[in-house]
């Protein structure tokens, strides 16, 4: 019903867009980095994605259903957000860890403030480190990639720390560029390779779901950032192409930087919040206490957001900036 | 009788200082990391607020009004001091799990809100009784968050567990995201069943 009496304002162009389509366009964009987690650490992680998805999409109906509320399941945001959590989980984290994140991502998060559109903060992301702060140990384990990962109790699995880690921690024998780009690394199911999410953030790119600005101004401010501050060896000798290619960077930009709701939409507040969430991101991996500082980023920068809205509104025209009389 | 017990019910429930009121939120977000902790809070609290109440309102024809929340204070960190060495002689073990809250319960706005409020405009009986109500409703509020809280995130109820060894309890509702977590939650579903009794009885009223 919702469809078919849109009231707006003028100019009524019909696009073809709507939100079931973008958010179509966003699983397909997703599919590559779902493949590479599956390559790598076998069909768990696609165990995972599944129990993600049917979490969130179940929470959604049935809090809807006990609000009285009309569905939303069909726009596909819910899968997103299921599908986006699992890309930030390690291959063998417990299932029902998964699914009570994904439960938190979209009740508390999502559904408290208004359901699509309202959230103020990345749900996924909120829902990670919700995770994180709870079950540290379980979302820490990085599974060797590679070696089979029971489907239930994988509490004796090979693990392996991720590129991030053994960097922060001066290990001699990093993984190779070529590696950390196709992701055959210890890491989050949709993190590990860059290849698969290049690939996806290009489909965004094409199909005009995303702009270039944030994840371009995002990745190169860490690169930057890295690579001036980060070496052992004084300024501008940090390995900035190992960082940018480890952790979950790409998959931040492309896929959570770009949000709708929780981004800015003047672009100049989204260059801002693309810097902002750079420097923070260097700020956490270099001196912060954890390894990886992309989602923390991100959600600080969400909550930045309306603020960022509100200093990059464009002069009205045929208004002349005046300074404010206090 | 009913419009004896009125402050008495009125601070319990009607304005209860901690959900409908929002008085009081540091130590309610700080100290509601167990049940015990609640409880210790929430008497230690509900003693000075009575004590006070019935001082403030003796007083309170002698209190010049310039100078009268100046004079609450000094009553009330009096009170505070006594609570606090009879909790460090009696419950060593509580009053160091408190720490710093107990002496902050000087500036606890409850206290301050409703000596200014009500024990400063009305008899000492009824100021007694609204101390009684709104301590209690204080010390309430403080269980049911803090058993939310150490439930979910500890697996334990006053330090007893209560499910087996296989339980990983959610971590992050003992940590401060999870006070705020409690507090928004309960207050949603607290407003929305008072939502619904306000309906119900403006129905009536209209028939």
């Amino acid at each position: 019903m919702q469809d078919m009496l849109t009231v707006s304002h003028a100019p009524h162009v019909a696009g073809k867009d709507n939100l079931k389509s973008i958010m179509l366009d966003v699983i397909i964009a997703l599919l590559p980095a779902l493949l590479a987690g599956c390559l790598v650490f076998g069909y768990r992680a696609l165990a995972v994605a599944v129990v993600c998805v049917l979490f969130a999409v179940l929470a959604e109906f049935i809090w809807q259903k006990l609000l009285k509320k009309s569905s939303t399941i069909s726009d596909l945001s819910a899968v997103v957000t299921g599908l986006l959590l699992a890309m930030n989980l390690p291959a063998g984290i417990p299932l029902w860890i998964a699914a009570i994140g994904s439960v938190f991502a979209i009740i508390v998060v999502k559904q408290f403030f208004g359901g699509i559109g309202h959230n103020f903060m990345n749900p996924a992301l909120a829902a990670r480190a919700f995770l994180l702060a709870s079950w540290s140990l379980a979302m820490t384990t990085w599974p060797e990639p590679g070696t089979a990962i029971p489907l239930f109790g994988g509490a004796d699995v090979v693990t392996s720390a991720t590129p991030l880690a053994l960097y922060a921690e001066g290990a001699t024998e990093l993984p190779s560029y070529l590696t950390l780009f196709l992701g055959k690394t210890g890491g989050c199911i949709g993190e590990t390779s860059a290849l698969a999410i290049l690939l996806g953030g290009a489909y965004l790119f094409i199909t005009k779901v995303i702009r270039i600005r944030v994840p371009l101004i995002f990745i190169s401010t860490v690169a930057l950032g890295t690579w001036i501050f980060g070496g052992s060896e004084g300024f501008f000798s940090g390995d900035w192409l190992y960082q940018i290619l480890s952790g979950g960077l790409m998959l931040g930009a492309f896929f959570m930087a770009t949000d709708y709701t929780t981004t800015p939409f003047t672009p100049k507040g989204q260059i801002l919040f693309a810097l902002g969430c750079g420097i923070l991101t260097v700020v956490i991996r270099l001196w912060g206490g954890y390894p990886e500082g992309v989602s923390y980023s991100i959600l600080l920068m969400n909550i930045a957001s309306p603020l960022l809205d509100k200093v990059s509104a464009p002069r009205r025209f045929g208004y002349k900036k005046t300074k404010e009389v206090a | 009788m009913k419009s004896v017990l009125k402050p008495f019910f009125n601070g319990l429930l009607k304005e209860n200082p901690t959900f409908v009121l929002l008085l009081g939120m540091c130590p309610t977000l700080a100290v509601t990391t167990g049940v015990t902790n609640a409880i210790g809070m929430g008497l230690s609290t509900t003693a000075v607020l009575i004590c006070s109440n019935i001082v403030i309102s003796l007083l309170r024809n002698f209190i010049p009004n310039k100078i009268r929340i100046a004079s609450y204070i000094v009553i009330i960190a009096g009170f505070v001091t006594v609570v606090e060495m009879l909790m460090k002689a009696y419950t060593p073990a509580l009053s160091q799990s408190l720490g710093i809250y107990i002496p902050l319960i000087v500036v606890n706005c409850i206290i301050l809100g409703r000596a200014e409020a009500f024990a400063s405009k009305n008899s000492v009986f009824h100021s007694a009784l609204d101390g009684v109500g709104c301590g209690l409703g204080f010390t309430g509020a403080l269980i049911l968050i803090a058993s939310v809280r150490e439930i979910l995130g500890a697996g334990t109820f006053a330090g007893i567990p209560l499910f087996g060894e296989s339980f990983q309890p959610v971590s992050i509702m003992i940590l401060p995201p999870g006070a705020f977590l409690t507090l928004g939650i309960l207050l949603a579903i607290i407003n929305s069943i008072s939502k619904k009794f306000g309906q119900k009885e403006g129905a009536r009223s209209d028939s």
